[in-house]
């Protein structure tokens, strides 16, 4: 698989290289400023683009841009946006056209190896990626007045998490250390009480919870 | 006693000495003064004439410069002559100005329209009080000259030939009248003189001095402002100190003993180790996760990169209870404007969530270019009311942060509710 990465700092940049080699990414572009990263993503088209959100020149959210601009030419490219800091605002921005294959994690994720390339490899697929601290905030906020959230039992506010950042039935399963049969049980509760329809595409199903989470706001 | 009567002549010596200098002075000033301000004036007058066809643009700068210097000269002979304190006010003007905005931004200085106004001022009743002082210790001399016998000169004692003061001269008789006028006018000009002196200083002050009173209450709105500022970083200083010294540095601390310790077990006990990397690694996850609060605490990442619009948007979307913010902002702000609106929206933010019982919240943010550029910011929410700026409360904490940068704050907070929290900082949008 081939991936276009953009970070300005050399020493991270060049453990990411070696990382996603270690685990047989091809790493088909390592650049360090947003009108670099434009240029390979228009030029190289790679499988899977994974961006920092802050980049020079401006040293502001141009990775971000670069990357929104670059899935508005080319619908659908996977981007994964790391970041110092996570902001539901830019997990918005990313998840707002609706087509999926985008990740928004923090930096210190890539500290567990497996479970960031696990993450890259299922932006690449078209899943999506959303950080922990992401969901967590979203959740914190509904919790507190009594819509259908409320409703929720203690393990099914669990498995949306889960659920939220993109994984699969069988790998919230391993996760919670029940069976995968227990788990589609709950996420079809948690349908019914959200009065969301129940699909079997893992994207749709994050994009429709993110989508629930956000309304009535 | 000798002593005495020494000190009694010295007095009357000094007296007098200080009365010739007042006088002197005073003379020089009602010759070269006029003479400055008459030419000085025609040239201002004729060159912003000009501005029209493009030549005063250019010769404006230049004339305006020199009135200033006329001006500054002034203020020092003021100071050095008469004890008057003349503060300049004047306006920097960019070093980078081209000639039309120099031009324009120094006509548009009230300190100096001021000094263009007190050109005709200085060679009218200026010339006067310093005519006067001059008069007074000058004029009597001719007088004692015509009774000593200038007389002569100007008459053969029949008919009048001069007059000196109401005093028509026509022999000896008339002009010893005429040396005790002029001994009469000298003492008076010995005792006011000086006294004269300074009113022609006092009179220019009157013309070329901004409104002391305002001026004075503006250095005490700065005095308060900046100890409040001062006062308000250095606590923030010490906060940030003290959280990276408890938090992040100690939690590095910790990881490098377990890293220390890892070292000496690898071989031994690897289960052991293993365990310890992962505590370090959870040591290292926990100082990222302080740092970025403190980075938060001290400036939003959202806000640096976003600027103060988004930064409240972000705000809102992690606040418990909901939050519509409306913003209509031209570009960014100034900064240190941006962090210090994001941190009072912040502050009335997190008073409307901890007390109001609110369950919406609406933020509206927007500039005016009026007056130099306005940041209005309301907050709103529908809750019970009473808050107020008392002390001790948040809000006058926000009050004082905002006075820094010449802002206000209004609350009202009826009992029952609505509140509404406004704020205002003038400033320029880029």
């Amino acid at each position: 698989m081939r991936v276009v990465l953009a970070e300005d700092l050399f020493l991270l940049r060049d453990g990411l290289v070696r990382m996603l080699e270690a685990f047989d990414f091809e790493i088909a572009a390592a650049v360090g400023t947003g009108p670099e990263l434009t240029r390979a993503l228009a030029d190289l088209e790679p499988d899977v683009a994974v961006v920092d959100v802050r980049l020079p020149p401006s040293h502001t959210d141009e990775g971000l841009q670069c990357a929104l601009a670059a899935r508005r030419a080319r619908p659908g490219l996977p981007v994964l946006v790391l970041s110092q800091h996570v902001e539901q605002l830019y997990a918005r921005e990313l998840l707002a056209d609706g087509v999926g294959g985008v990740g928004y994690l923090l930096k210190d994720r890539v500290f567990d190896a497996e479970q960031f390339i696990d993450a890259v490899r299922r932006v690449a697929a078209g899943g999506t990626a959303m950080d922990p601290q992401v969901i967590q905030q979203l959740l914190a906020r509904r919790q507190g007045d009594d819509r259908p959230l409320g409703r929720l039992t203690p393990r099914e506010l669990e498995v949306l998490e889960l659920m939220a950042q993109g994984r699969s039935n069988a790998a919230i399963a391993g996760h919670l250390v029940v069976t995968e049969r227990a788990i589609a049980k709950h996420t079809s509760n948690i349908f019914q009480k959200l009065g969301l329809d129940v699909s079997d595409d893992d994207n749709r199903r994050v994009l429709a919870v993110l989508a629930y989470l956000d309304q009535g706001r | 006693m000798d002593t005495d009567g020494d000190s009694g002549e010295n007095r009357a010596g000094g007296r007098a000495r200080t009365a010739a200098v007042a006088g002197a002075r005073a003379l020089l000033l009602a010759v070269v003064a006029p003479a400055g301000s008459i030419v000085l004036f025609v040239f201002s007058v004729v060159s912003i004439v000009l501005v029209p066809l493009g030549i005063g643009i250019v010769t404006t700068p230049w004339v305006l410069a020199a009135v200033r210097g006329f001006a500054d000269l002034r203020r020092l002979l003021a100071v050095r002559w008469g004890g008057v304190r003349i503060p300049p006010a004047y306006r920097p003007v960019p070093k980078d100005a081209n000639p039309w905005g120099r031009c324009f931004r120094l006509l548009g200085d009230p300190a100096v329209r001021r000094d263009l106004l007190w050109l005709p001022v200085d060679m009218t009743a200026g010339l006067l009080t310093a005519l006067l002082p001059a008069l007074l210790i000058f004029y009597p001399f001719e007088g004692f000259a015509l009774a000593a016998g200038l007389w002569r000169a100007l008459t053969d004692g029949t008919y009048v030939g001069w007059w000196y003061g109401f005093v028509p001269v026509g022999g000896q008789l008339s002009a010893l009248a005429a040396g005790a006028l002029g001994a009469a006018l000298l003492v008076v000009g010995v005792y006011t003189a000086p006294f004269l002196l300074r009113v022609h200083f006092l009179l220019t002050r009157s013309v070329l001095a901004s409104g002391q009173g305002e001026l004075a209450e503006r250095v005490r709105v700065l005095t308060e402002t900046r100890r409040d500022a001062v006062d308000t970083s250095a606590a923030e200083l010490r906060r940030i100190e003290r959280d990276l010294h408890d938090g992040a540095q100690a939690r590095l601390v910790a990881m490098g003993m377990d890293l220390g310790t890892v070292e000496a077990l690898i071989e031994k006990d690897p289960a052991k180790a293993r365990q310890l990397v992962a505590r370090a690694r959870r040591s290292s996850a926990e100082a990222l996760t302080e740092l970025r609060d403190l980075v938060r605490g001290i400036h939003p990442p959202v806000l640096a990169e976003r600027g103060l619009g988004d930064a409240v948007r972000a705000l809102a979307l992690r606040l418990p209870i909901a939050t519509e913010v409306d913003v209509d902002l031209p570009g960014r702000l100034g900064e240190p404007v941006e962090a210090a609106a994001y941190f009072a929206v912040s502050e009335v933010l997190t008073n409307a969530v901890k007390h109001s019982g609110a369950e919406r919240i609406w933020v509206d943010l927007h500039h005016t270019p009026e007056r130099g550029g306005m940041l209005r910011i309301a907050v709103t929410d529908d809750g019970g009311g009473g808050a107020a700026t008392g002390s001790g409360s948040g809000l006058s904490g926000v009050e004082r942060r905002l006075g820094t940068f010449d802002g206000v704050l209004a609350v009202s907070s009826p009992a029952g509710g609505p509140t509404m929290v406004t704020m205002e900082i003038p400033c320029e949008s880029s």
